[in-house]
């Protein structure tokens, strides 16, 4: 790409992201103030709302359009390249093992210090930098808000596949819910709105004012962070955003806040997630001492700037140059080509390898607390206190994907060590959020477990190697979880806030749309389609990418197997709970006649959203990995993804090239669709045909069926580990504080207190004797003199001349004469 | 008859002083302890011309006894002031009946 069209498409793509950006803020604050002091019993908020948030859409669209239409030519040169790379790659293959020359790990996996040549001599090579997704990635600044040394802190953008997809994705799922809330949250259109849910003393229900153009502002300011953090082109930016959207979260769990359990919620996802930003900030610490900048790259080709983390950390042929061993193992900084980065004396930069790992787990830590990951899952559950479209929104498909976005941008930071703990932490969550699914009877909550779980599956997709199986499947799980969301909205709201699965049943009749919208998510998340077949449910295909990325990562590493058997497990228990979801509320028979007589299909600004969701849910992912939007994704996929890594890093894990994965993708495929057929037929068995007793099973294995209940009793845990302490430590803070501070307080006031009363007694007696004294002193004198004082002018006159002639007379009779 | 010294000046200044002294001391109406005043005044004014033969210029003392003159005019503009609103509150001019500020 020329300078020119590098700085036209740049300019270009900056103001139609930026504004897209800044629209929903705009709107944020119209309709905030505006809302303030318009009434509350009109949509107009709702409508600026939907107004700026559709703009944006169309924006990223259109910048979505002009990000392909600017680097078409380098996509296609890098495809013919791929074509003959795989080519060359895949012969190759089978003999290099055979060689035992790994010419990548050369690089990675130190092969001797002092042999450090890392040539690639002997390997089939197109050139990589041919790959480097840098090449289609438009970088710079919006703003520079201050600096401070070297140190600048900017508002950038980063802008490349990933980024523009996320931004139509976004946008797009968010126009959806906004048209949804419209009618969803319609009943806030008055001035006396009554709470349900709240109890005042009395038996009666609180009342306060509609809030319907507060929640509209704040569902702007969320889309306006989200947006933030996915522009963010540098990672101190993107921490700015991710404070932003949780406290945009904070506000939408809390938006019901006389609940006592809403406050709760908002209060423990806050809390939660400050647990996981502490680590984030020790990752941007660690980054900031030794890279000196937070910028992610700059891409620019007609100035010389400064290299970016991810041009220092990588060579141009994405490997990490690294020398010593052990602990004194070092990662040589790069200058963005493939020359050394050298400080100001002219010394090699570098960073401790195990510092490196450090900030990758700092920032994962960051991740997990955002993306609501084992340890940090459970406030995701208690998130869904706040209305249905937050939770769509907020909850599912945009901000706890942040967390996962965030890995796969900051992916060429990631050493294998730090990878394989993502793997295990989300292979983790995906168990735990599915296992507990299974029981739980709340429909919302049953669909924040499958979140839950469906973020550990991406997670686990990032950490064996699968970058493009974990941010596809975010993609499709955006859709499918946010129609879910939507649906089990529309029921909520057509069954008068009952959310209890075990009083619905037969709805599908009183709504029908709802329902078979539904069937489509549950489809697609569950992963049902053919192979081969170009449409499929776009699950499947995400699901299908994963799974062959764990496969081929645990026939690398087989000591790792788990990290395959429990996704594909996990994938058999996603089906069977999707299912038991959908036939206890819409298969069968009604089972509580009260709520299915008020049932009834929501109006058209609900259910239209529903079915373009349902439409993108089934066909987004078109012709799988070879369509549209896997390429899309793949256009900006770190460079050393692609081939791989053999025995890297310290622990010698191997990561699998694309090649491999695709070797294993068939298989994969077949496992995870007949997990995903067992556990939709052990559902229809329990709970549409009842062959089998659900009730029966569970008070057989009830040990089990009470420890996924209670959640598999983290929360006991935290309290245990955590809260019950500090009750402890403050019990004994308490003791000391009343024992002993409280003592000497007393004591300091008992003291002042004499002080005083002596004080007192020295003033009443001594002083005030003295000053008393000369009163009456004064005041015995002048009645004395009284007397004198007649008022007789001529007795004046008198005593003066007798005066002056006495004086005369002394003078004269005692001054000496001279 | 001798020429007439100094001593006869003192003398005559002395009289007018006492005749002064005295006129205060008995006059019970405000304007005869005015003119007292007057006379206490003229004998020291006496005394000042007198003994200003014997100043290095001659003047001096007759500059003095200027300056008291006008203060004698002053004060007795003052006084007789008082003398009047004493009058207007009491209907009198009894130095005697002036106790208000008795002890």
């Amino acid at each position: 790409m020329t300078p020119n069209v590098y700085t036209a498409t740049s300019t270009t793509l900056k103001w139609l992201l930026g504004t897209a950006w800044l629209l929903p803020l705009a709107g944020f604050v119209i309709e905030i103030f505006g809302g303030y002091w318009g009434g509350r019993k009109t949509k107009t908020a709702a409508w600026i709302a939907v107004g700026c948030i559709a703009t944006s859409f169309v924006l990223s669209l259109s910048a979505l359009l002009v990000w392909r239409g600017a680097t078409a030519e380098i996509r296609e040169k890098q495809a013919t390249a791929l074509a003959e790379h795989d080519a060359a790659h895949g012969h190759g293959h089978g003999g290099e093992h055979g060689h035992g020359e790994h010419a990548h790990a050369a690089s990675d996996h130190a092969h001797g210090a002092a042999d450090h040549s890392h040539a690639h001599t002997n390997h089939v090579h197109t050139d990589h930098a041919d790959f480097n997704p840098l090449r289609t990635t438009f970088t710079g600044e919006f703003y520079r808000l201050a600096r401070f040394g070297s140190v600048v802190v900017s508002m950038d953008y980063y802008i490349d596949g990933l980024t523009v997809l996320m931004f139509t994705m976004v946008t797009l799922i968010a126009t959806c819910i906004h048209v949804f809330a419209t009618g969803y949250m319609a009943e806030e259109l008055t001035e006396h709105y009554e709470d349900h849910q709240v109890h005042l003393s009395g038996g009666r229900h609180f009342h306060r004012p509609g809030r319907f153009y507060r929640f509209f502002a704040f569902l702007s300011l969320f889309c306006f962070a989200m947006l933030g953090l996915v522009l963010a082109g540098n990672v101190f930016q993107v921490f700015i955003f991710w404070e932003l959207v949780g406290v945009c979260s904070f506000f939408l769990i809390g938006f019901y806040v006389e609940r006592k359990s809403a406050s709760t919620a908002a209060n423990k996802a806050f809390i939660m997630n400050r647990v996981g930003d502490f680590g984030f900030l020790i990752g941007l610490m660690v980054v900031l001492t030794y890279f000196g900048t937070f910028q992610f790259a700059n891409t620019s080709p007609d100035e010389i700037g400064s290299p970016g983390l991810f041009q220092m950390v990588r060579d141009t042929h994405g490997h990490m140059v690294t020398e010593g061993d052990g602990r004194e193992k070092v990662v040589l900084l790069q200058s963005g080509g493939n020359t050394p980065l050298h400080s100001q004396d002219g010394k090699q930069r570098v960073i401790p390898y195990w510092l490196l790992i450090v900030a990758g787990l700092g920032v994962f830590a960051g991740c997990v607390g955002k993306s609501a990951q084992f340890p940090l899952q459970t406030w995701l559950p208690d998130a869904m206190e706040g209305p249905t479209p937050v939770s769509a929104l907020v909850h599912s498909a945009t901000m706890v994907a942040a967390g996962v976005y965030l890995v796969g941008r900051f992916y060429p930071m990631f050493t294998p060590e730090v990878l394989l703990t993502i793997a295990y932490v989300g292979a983790i969550t995906a168990f735990i959020g599915a296992t507990i699914a299974i029981v739980v009877t709340d429909i919302k909550r049953v669909l924040a477990y499958s979140t839950i779980s469906q973020l550990g599956y991406m997670m686990l997709a990032l950490g064996v190697g699968g970058w493009m199986a974990g941010l596809f499947h975010l993609i499709t799980h955006a859709f499918f979880k946010s129609l879910m969301f939507l649906c089990s909205g529309s029921v909520i709201y057509g069954c008068h806030h009952e959310q209890d699965m075990t009083k619905m049943g037969g709805l599908r009749k009183k709504m029908p749309i709802t329902a078979y919208t539904m069937l489509i998510g549950v489809f697609a998340i569950a992963g049902y389609g053919l192979p081969g077949l170009p449409i499929n449910f776009s699950g499947f295909y995400s699901k299908d990418a994963i799974i062959a990325s764990a496969l081929t990562y645990v026939s690398l590493n087989p000591q790792h197997f788990l990290l395959f058997y429990i996704p594909v497990v996990t994938a058999g228990i996603t089906a069977f709970y999707m299912f038991r979801m959908w036939f206890m509320t819409f298969a069968g028979t009604p089972r509580d006649h009260h709520v299915d007589e008020h049932a009834h299909e929501s109006p058209l600004p609900m259910v239209a959203p529903l079915c373009l969701l349902a439409f993108l849910a089934w066909f987004c992912a078109f012709r799988g990995e070879d369509g549209g939007l896997a390429h899309q994704i793949l256009s900006s996929e770190p460079t050393h993804v692609r081939d791989g890594l053999e025995h890297g890093g310290i622990l010698g894990l191997s990561l699998p090239s694309h090649h491999q994965i695709h070797e294993k993708h068939a298989t994969a495929g077949w496992v995870a669709l007949f997990a995903a057929g067992l556990g939709s037929l052990i559902s229809y068995l329990f709970y549409c045909r009842r062959t089998l007793d659900a009730g029966t099973i569970g008070r057989q294995f009830w040990v089990i069926r009470d420890f996924l209940i209670e959640k598999w009793r983290f929360d006991e845990l935290y309290d245990v580990m955590f809260t019950r302490p500090v009750h402890v430590i403050g019990a004994w803070c308490q003791g000391f504080d009343k024992r002993v501070l409280d003592g000497l307080i007393h004591l300091a006031s008992h003291l002042t207190l004499q002080t005083a009363k002596f004080d007192r007694a020295v003033d009443e007696r001594l002083v005030d004797r003295i000053v008393n004294i000369c009163g009456e002193v004064t005041y015995a004198t002048g009645r004395s003199l009284k007397g004198i004082q007649t008022g007789r002018l001529r007795q004046y006159v008198m005593f003066i001349a007798l005066g002056v002639v006495s004086l005369f007379v002394l003078v004269f009779a005692f001054l000496p004469r001279s | 008859m001798d020429s007439v010294g100094l001593n006869h000046y003192l003398f005559v200044g002395a009289v007018l002083f006492v005749c002064g002294i005295v006129c205060m001391a008995t006059k019970r109406n405000a304007i005869g302890v005015l003119m007292g005043v007057e006379l206490v005044l003229n004998g020291a004014n006496i005394n000042f011309v007198a003994l200003s033969r014997y100043t290095p210029l001659g003047l001096d003392g007759q500059v003095s006894s200027m300056f008291v003159i006008v203060l004698a005019a002053a004060e007795a503009a003052v006084a007789l002031a008082i003398a009047l609103n004493f009058y207007n509150n009491h209907l009198s001019i009894d130095v005697d009946r002036a106790d208000d500020l008795r002890g």
